[in-house]
Order: structure tokens, then C-alpha cells, then sequence
């Protein structure tokens, strides 16, 4: 197909309407209401089910009932919205049936504001959820990616049974740029519905989806087989971008629009003699701590660059382990920092760490 | 279940319903959620709708229900039962789908989730279980706890004045336009029961006909938190709570009268 100008948001729900969503549930909130206007628009087009839900707790729950009955389901908010989604999240965690949630990330803490930020990494990575468990965190950096994330991820969720969540923040959700869709694949028949699905008890024993187990050995068993899925995840399933790293002496990390924002970075500090590289994870969980750790060995300062109050920049840390030293460079509220702010902080680790000579 | 052989001559008019599983309940002794489940069941065999049917178990006493129910059932977050169901039945619109909750998952912290899914009039049934007080947890004050009614976080009665006045959610969802059948009914003695299996009946007749969300309240029982034997706390239901939550039904759609009446 070929390149049209696409919104982000509409770009993110014509995607998964490609990639055959049976049903969206959501409500308003800006930044990323447009990915509701577009589901409410194209889902009675294509027969399927669009509907707007009371709340972000409703439409989390509409989606796990969705979920239990084994079709491809999907939900949009932004930062408020997702931490009202946090039970149901867990419960569909623990239930191990498939979703997809998209999180356009606004400033906050509290109502914040509608600004891009991307504050939510703790809320997104960690779980702010009860219980142990973790989603897949795809984060795109254009809205090319962005398609092609929201395909991956009905893929995952469905592979491990799990929930993927595609972060962004609200600049990707708001901007225009060219991208291509995929053609539009078939949705799922009825009768092609999973096995463990809830399709009614015919000729079967009666499945039953449930996140309850009361005794301590079965919970540890089920939390053990949820461990073990995570693992196999997180071996399989790591996804980043390195730029410039093959002879890099400085390395930046950063994701999203930052990361984006960063690859001008390296340009710009390499004509000015500083040897750097970029490094953008694509998957937030798992994170690519072991290729970060490869590198920190090889570089001798890191500098991560987010649009928060330094979030990342601690599993950054925790891959690095004291290897070289890491800083951090922020800024919060919805401002994006352009290059020219973050050059600067670049400068500054080069200079105490000694990689600013100039070949 | 152990089978007995039925002579020629003889006709089974009573046995255990298909649609119950074999196992022992948890509920406490004089407790009505047998006799309510019972009676689902019962519908369900007599509609033959039992391999098409999806169950959504709510947070509380019958939070256990999908090992009851031998259809597919998934258990919900509390209160949220019928935004799963709404999820659930808008993607499997040719199944019977409905959800069996008590009166702190329906009428407190439940309450946005059920007053939507009314008013939007989705093809499920609920089954509302109000015996007024939090069972599981210990006998807390619930939405639909009585005036004066001693609890464990109401120790000296429900005071109106700091606790509101008990939620009628018969009356409440009768009242919206997306509801085609809403209904209270009570299980305090044999002639309830029977209007109570009626009023089940109907409600899913309802669903299977498309007309739109209906309900069945169910005035029940709980001796262990009412600190009454099992006999007194059906008289105390009568007496107490029939009083409050007088029984019939709330929204009784053409469709629905149709159905009943038959036509």
C-alpha cells in the first residue's frame, strides 16, 4: 500500500482495525480521543463493535469480558485513564487471556496536563497494578512504528496470552506524518476462538476464567507459571534501535520522541567530534538491559534523556551496574527538550569522563 | 451424580439440574444462594440453553460460583460483572449470558457499571442477591442494609443520618428506559421460590428474545451475619425486609408482558 498522511491516534486504531480487533471499548481523554472518534467511525463500517464505555474502569472490564471470550480486543486512554485501568489490568494479567491497551502519556502527576510527557514509565514497566506480573511496553518513535507496534501487538498478546500496551506519548499521538498501513487481514471467525475461550460448555468440560485461587500452593503455582511466562518473554522478545554505537565512546538512551529527539543529538555531537551513539528501546518491558550492560562495557558515560523526572534512567542503572557512569537529563510537565538543550548535558559528561577528544 | 434407573411406567419429574455441577457448596447452612442457584439451573435446563451460556461470578459470597454452574463462567473484579458481561455478550451476541451478584458488588461499589449496562440495555440477565450486609468479609453494613440494622461497621444500627437510606435498585433500574424486565422477587418460603424461578424464566426469555437488559432482585437470607438461626431469618426477612423492598416487578416492557402472558 502507499504512504497517506496519518494522525498518530487514527493511524493506531486504523491499525488495529488492519489487524482484525473485533472490539474497542474506551472513553474520552485527551491526548488520544481521536483514537476512539476513529474506532466509533470505521467499526460499524466494518460490522464490529465499537462502543464508549462510563469510564476507564468499565471499558478495562468490557475488554477483559471481550478477552474471556477469546476475541481481539482493545482499549485507549492516556495517563489518568490507564492508572483507573490498573485493577482490571491486573485481573486480566492473572487470568492470562489477550488485550491490547494503548497509553498516549500526558503530563501529570494528578490531571497534569495535555502536553506529551512520558511520566507513566514506572506505572508501565513496574506494574502499577497489585500482584506480580508484568505487560509487554512497546513504545514507538514515529507513527510508521507506531502501525506496526499495534500489529506486533495483538500478535504477542495473542502468542502468550498476555497484555501488550503500546506507550506513547502525546506528541506521536497528535502529529501527522506519511506512514503506510497493512492490508487488512480477516477477523476471526467465531468458531476459530481459542479453546480455553468462554464459547459455552458443548461437548467440553465448562471452561472457567478466574484470577481467585484461595489456596497458598495453587496461587504460587499459578504466580510460578506466570514467572516462567514472563521469562520466556523477556529471552524472546526484546526489541531496540542502536544508532551510531559501533564506535561509540558516549552512549545515549532514550525512548519514544526522546529517542527520536536524540538521533538529531548524534548528529549534531558528531560534527562536533563527540563520538556518540543511541541507543532507543523499543520494548520498555522487557527491557534490553543485557545489550545496555555490552555496551556500557564498550562506552565511558551514558547520558538518558526522558521526558519525565528520571524514571528509565533507573533500570538503566540496574543494566549498567556501576560499569560507567550514567546521568540523566529531564525535563517534565509536557516539555519536549530539543536538541539544544540536551547537547549541552552530552558536553558536560563528555568532558567528565574524557571522551570529548576530538580525533 | 449417582443415576437411578427409572421403571417403564414411571416418569422423572425431578432431579438434579444439568446445569449444576456435582460439587458441595460453601455456602453456610440456611443460606438461599443454593436455592437461587438451583433455580438458575433449573431455567437454564428448561430453555436448553446450558451449552450456550456464560456466566459472570461477582466478588463476595458467591464469588465460587463458576464451580457451581456447570456452563463456562469467568469471575469478575468486584462490582464489575456487568461491564465483562457488556464486553463479553456485545462480541457473542448468539450467547445466553448472565451475572449472579450480591448487593455490595451490585448496589455500592458496582453501582456505575449496572446502571449503564441497563440503561444501554444489554442482552444479559443479573441475578441481584440482596440479603443487606457484606457476607464474605464478616457481616459489614451493605448499600442495602436496613435503617437501625446492627452491623459489624454499623455496631450501634445504620444511622440514616451519616449512612444514607438503603439503595432500591429494583426500583432504580426499572426506571431507565434501556431495562425491559426488572423484578423483585424473594426466597422466603415455597410459593416465593416458585414466582422467583418465574421471574428468572422470564428475565432470560427476555434475553434469548433481544428485548433488552433485565433483572431479577432476589430478597435472601444470611443467619450467619444476622446471628439468626435459619428459620428466624427468613421471618426476619419477611418482616424487615419485604417491608422495605416491596416485591413485583419495576419495569415490565410490552415485549417482556408479551412473553409472560405468552402471546
Amino acid at each position: 500500500m502507499a504512504k497517506e498522511l496519518w494522525e498518530g491516534n487514527a493511524a493506531i486504531a486504523e491499525a488495529a482495525i488492519r489487524a482484525g480487533v473485533e472490539a474497542f471499548y474506551g472513553y474520552p481523554i485527551t491526548p488520544q480521543t481521536e483514537v476512539l472518534e476513529h474506532f466509533s467511525k470505521r467499526m460499524p463500517e466494518e460490522g464490529r463493535v465499537f462502543l464508549q464505555a462510563e469510564s476507564e474502569v468499565a471499558s478495562i472490564n468490557m475488554v477483559y469480558g471481550a478477552a474471556c471470550a477469546g476475541a481481539r480486543v482493545m482499549t485507549s486512554s492516556s495517563s489518568p485513564g490507564v492508572s483507573l485501568m490498573q485493577e482490571g489490568i491486573s485481573y486480566i494479567a492473572c487470568s492470562e487471556v489477550p488485550a491490547v491497551i494503548t497509553n498516549i502519556m500526558r503530563g501529570g502527576p494528578g490531571l497534569g496536563n495535555v502536553q506529551p510527557a512520558q511520566g507513566d514509565y514506572f506505572q508501565t514497566v513496574k506494574s502499577a497494578g497489585h500482584g506480580d506480573y508484568h505487560m509487554i511496553a512497546l513504545a514507538p518513535a514515529s507513527i510508521q512504528e507506531a502501525i506496526d507496534l499495534v500489529v506486533l501487538a495483538f500478535d504477542l498478546a495473542d502468542k502468550y496470552r498476555t497484555i501488550v500496551i503500546i506507550v506513547a506519548d502525546g506528541s506521536i499521538g497528535q502529529m501527522m506524518e506519511p506512514a503506510e498501513m497493512p492490508p487488512m487481514r480477516p477477523v476471526r471467525l467465531a468458531e476459530e476462538r481459542a479453546s480455553w475461550a468462554l464459547t459455552g460448555a458443548k461437548g467440553r468440560e465448562h471452561n472457567i476464567i478466574t484470577s481467585l485461587y484461595l489456596g497458598a500452593e495453587k496461587m504460587e503455582e499459578v504466580n510460578l507459571r506466570l514467572q516462567a511466562k514472563l521469562k520466556e518473554i523477556a529471552a524472546n522478545e526484546v526489541r531496540w534501535k542502536e544508532y551510531s554505537t559501533e564506535d561509540a565512546d558516549l552512549l545515549l538512551i532514550a525512548f519514544g520522541t526522546m529517542g527520536r529527539v536524540c538521533q538529531t543529538v548524534v548528529r549534531e555531537a558528531r560534527e562536533q567530534g563527540i563520538k556518540v551513539g543511541l541507543l532507543r528501546p523499543i520494548t520498555l518491558w522487557p527491557f534490553p538491559s543485557d545489550r545496555i550492560a555490552e555496551l556500557a562495557g564498550q562506552v565511558k558515560g551514558i547520558l538518558t534523556v526522558e521526558m519525565n523526572a528520571g524514571q528509565m534512567v533507573e533500570d538503566v542503572r540496574l543494566a549498567v551496574e556501576g560499569v560507567c557512569p550514567v546521568q540523566f537529563y529531564g525535563r517534565t510537565g509536557g516539555i519536549v527538550p530539543l536538541p539544544d538543550d540536551i547537547l549541552p548535558e552530552l558536553e558536560k559528561l563528555a568532558a567528565q569522563v574524557g571522551g570529548e577528544e576530538v580525533e | 451424580m449417582a443415576s437411578v434407573d427409572i421403571p417403564a411406567d414411571m416418569e422423572q419429574v425431578y432431579g438434579y439440574p444439568e446445569s449444576l455441577t456435582p460439587a458441595y457448596t460453601h455456602y453456610c447452612p440456611g443460606c438461599t444462594h443454593g436455592t437461587i442457584h438451583r433455580l438458575i439451573a433449573e431455567v437454564l435446563d428448561e430453555l436448553g440453553v446450558r451449552e450456550n451460556t456464560i456466566g459472570i461470578a461477582p466478588v463476595g459470597c458467591s464469588v465460587l460460583a463458576y464451580y457451581y454452574f456447570d456452563v463456562d463462567m469467568a469471575e469478575a473484579a468486584h462490582g464489575r460483572a456487568p461491564a465483562m458481561a457488556t464486553g463479553l455478550k456485545r462480541v457473542s451476541p448468539d450467547k445466553v449470558v448472565f451475572t449472579y451478584q450480591g448487593d455490595g458488588d451490585l448496589a455500592s461499589i458496582g453501582i456505575a457499571e449496572i446502571v449503564y449496562a441497563a440503561n444501554r440495555g444489554e442482552m444479559f440477565t443479573t441475578i441481584f442477591v440482596n440479603n443487606a450486609i457484606y457476607g464474605m468479609t464478616g457481616g459489614q453494613m451493605a448499600p442495602t442494609t436496613l435503617p437501625g440494622q446492627v452491623t459489624t461497621s454499623s455496631p450501634t444500627g445504620r444511622d440514616v443520618e451519616t449512612a444514607g437510606f438503603p439503595m432500591r435498585m429494583a426500583e432504580l433500574l426499572g426506571s431507565l428506559p434501556g431495562a425491559a424486565y426488572v423484578t423483585r422477587q424473594a426466597v422466603l418460603d415455597t410459593r416465593g421460590i416458585r414466582r422467583a424461578k418465574k421471574a428468572i424464566k422470564l428475565a432470560f426469555q427476555t434475553q434469548l428474545d433481544g428485548l433488552g437488559f433485565s433483572m431479577v432482585e432476589i430478597i435472601s437470607t444470611c443467619p450467619t451475619n444476622w446471628h439468626l438461626g435459619p428459620e428466624d431469618a427468613l421471618d426476619w426477612a419477611k418482616e424487615h425486609m419485604v417491608a422495605y423492598f416491596p416485591l413485583g416487578d419495576t419495569k415490565m416492557s410490552d415485549g417482556a408482558r408479551a412473553l409472560k402472558e405468552g402471546k
